[in-house]
């Protein structure tokens, strides 16, 4: 959908933002650009539309040179977030939303009644459409970006760090709310941050920029964290990669029984049948609260959760909230090594997160078993935690 | 010093008239002086290098004695209306010059960014955002300009026009207090209700400015 050619692109200070770039962005799909300040990533983003032209090289989007169409129009036709949502102060809310469609010229009558639509997709009241910016809080105000942005439904949407400015709650909400929409809408969503927990979160695919414009690797989440490409990329990725890598699989294939009877501690359940807490039963302590997991949670609240039970038992519901058994710390430890040799196999892990679907990565060849070769930082000894190593995935979940 | 009621009384018509001529010299100049001054602000707030030698020469020209001002153009356009408007209108550039370009400077680089983001062109995201949005502050210059030029056409009386300044002379040459007071009291309620009018319609034209954040 979005190709880049052996983009250049240096400022006439000197400094070179974007470095011989050549990357395809596949159609609907979310692609995040990462990498610190001063990396070139929203460089990259701004070439799309045009807010900056390359020194050299070919971008496409969908098939035509972004340099040969009118800036302006090619503008309209492409979805753009900023962070602190760069909403108009002067206009209402409705009339936000509604920039593109008027530039279009759709009238205002028609450009409103789409704006009026967009507020409930994206989540917000009717009567907000009244209100101006400065009247809304800070999540408010980016949900209002993102309509404007998809006002005309353009096919890419184009994000620049668009959670940026909002508090760590509410940021975790409007990435939710991005996924959702993501799936009624199947945009081609590039997608800037510094944050490589929401990258792991949003993305399909991820492209990890270092400084001076450099790509060093695009990959799906799962590959990057199993694999990283080099020594920069791991660092970025940070200490606690496994875990994050545990934060793609679903708890699904985790096997359950059922909760104890009788032992050191049982598990109370409301009239509902939804786990409340744990008892012992002496009650010497007091009860210990429970956080149920349902299946579509990931392997990585299942792992935290196993360590705050005092039991090591996690707690399993269905849809309803209903207990349906337990799983233990074990189990739940031998299905966070399995992922992870999946993932250094770059075989994608059974179930991926609960909001995309798994991807393969066309261009990364999967390595038979012998080949595998676990890089030294990835051993962390998880994989002679239950014994022998097992040569391959299929033998090992058996 | 008394104030000769029926003095007042017999000329109300006279008084009407130059308080009307007054006003029409005033707000004249004020609008010449937008007019003048909006492209002006654009182009310094565009070109910067042009900034600096376009708020310096209004700077310098504010500074000229308003008599000055009167006598340097009467060659071009004599004893006439046209004379006082001008003079004024050049004392209205250097407050609507400076605002303008101030107001435009106050838009928010993201706003602007976004509005080209969004496929906006030049010409109409300053005419729908930036000058919109630089509102508030050029509407403070035209406060000041229009109350100092309220103030200032009196000193128009030298070349035989300004309105209520008219009343000063009369009454300095006829020693009779009278006109006098009645033209201060008249030129300051001038004043104060285009100040009042100006408020209001920088009320009208920024909904956005009012209502602060509700819960």
């Amino acid at each position: 959908m979005i190709q880049f050619d052996t983009v250049h692109k240096r400022f006439p200070n000197g400094t070179t933002a974007v470095h011989d770039l050549t990357l395809d962005m596949p159609e609907g799909g979310v692609t995040v650009l990462v990498g610190s300040s001063g990396c070139g990533k929203t460089t990259t983003l701004r070439m799309i539309n045009r807010m900056v032209d390359p020194t050299s090289g070919t971008i496409r989007v969908g098939g035509k040179d972004v340099l040969e169409q009118d800036a302006a129009e090619l503008r309209r036709s492409i979805g753009y977030v900023i962070q602190q949502s760069g909403l108009f102060p002067h206009r209402t809310v409705l009339d936000n939303i509604a920039t593109v469609p008027l530039l279009l010229g759709w009238g205002r009558r028609k450009a409103r009644a789409r704006a009026a639509e967009l507020l409930e997709t994206v989540g917000l009241a009717a009567d907000a459409g009244k209100r101006y910016p400065h009247q809304l809080s800070g999540g408010q105000q980016q949900r209002v970006g993102v309509a404007r942005a998809l006002a005309a439904d353009p096919p890419v949407l184009l994000m620049d760090e668009p959670f940026g400015a909002v508090d760590p709650v509410v940021r975790t909400q409007l990435q939710d709310e991005l996924l959702r929409l993501q799936r009624e809408l199947n945009k081609t969503i590039v997608f800037v941050t510094h944050d490589i927990d929401e990258a792991v979160r949003l993305g399909d695919r991820i492209a990890v920029f270092r400084t001076g414009g450099h790509l060093v690797q695009c990959a799906s989440p799962a590959e990057l964290l199993a694999r990283p490409a080099d020594d920069f990329v791991a660092d970025f990725l940070g200490a606690e990669r496994g875990l994050k890598l545990l934060s793609l699989t679903t708890l699904a294939d985790v096997p359950q029984a059922p909760a104890p009877e009788g032992g050191a501690w049982t598990l109370r359940l409301d009239a509902t049948g939804a786990p409340v807490a744990w008892r012992h039963k002496d009650a010497e302590s007091a009860d210990i609260p429970v956080r149920p997991l349902r299946d579509t949670d990931s392997l990585l609240s299942a792992l935290n959760e196993s360590i705050a039970a005092p039991s090591g038992l996690v707690a399993r519901v269905d849809a309803a909230g209903v207990l349906t058994g337990v799983s233990s710390r074990d189990d739940i430890h031998e299905h966070a090594g399995v992922a992870h040799e999946q993932g250094r196999e770059g075989v994608p892990s059974g179930a991926r997160g609960t909001a995309r679907a798994a991807q393969d990565d066309p261009h990364t060849p999967v390595k038979g078993p012998g080949q595998t070769e676990p890089r030294a930082e990835d051993g962390t000894g998880d994989t002679d935690a239950d014994g022998a190593p097992a040569p391959t995935t299929a033998e090992r979940s058996a | 010093m008394t104030v000769d009621w029926s003095w007042i009384s017999d000329h109300t018509d006279d008084l009407t008239t130059l308080t009307l001529s007054h006003l029409q010299a005033a707000l004249t100049a004020v609008l010449l002086g937008l007019v003048v001054s909006l492209p002006l602000a654009v182009v310094a707030h565009r070109v910067r290098p042009l900034r600096g030698l376009l708020l310096g020469l209004s700077n310098v020209l504010f500074t000229i004695p308003s008599i000055a001002i009167f006598v340097l153009l009467l060659p071009v356009s004599g004893l006439t209306r046209t004379t006082t408007v001008i003079g004024l209108t050049i004392y209205t550039l250097v407050v609507l010059l400076r605002n303008t370009v101030e107001g435009l400077d106050s838009v928010p680089a993201k706003t602007k960014e976004a509005a080209k983001a969004m496929g906006t062109r030049p010409l109409r995201t300053l005419l729908t955002v930036e000058l919109p949005l630089a509102l508030p502050v050029i509407m403070a210059g035209v406060r000041i300009a229009t109350v100092m030029a309220i103030s200032l056409v009196s000193v128009a009386t030298y070349i035989g026009d300004g309105g209520l300044g008219q009343l000063f002379t009369d009454g300095f040459q006829r020693n009779f207090p009278t006109p006098v007071i009645v033209g201060v009291v008249l030129t300051l309620l001038l004043a104060l209700v285009a100040d009042a009018l100006l408020v209001t319609l920088q009320y009208v034209l920024t909904p956005w400015t009012r209502r602060k954040r509700s819960a």
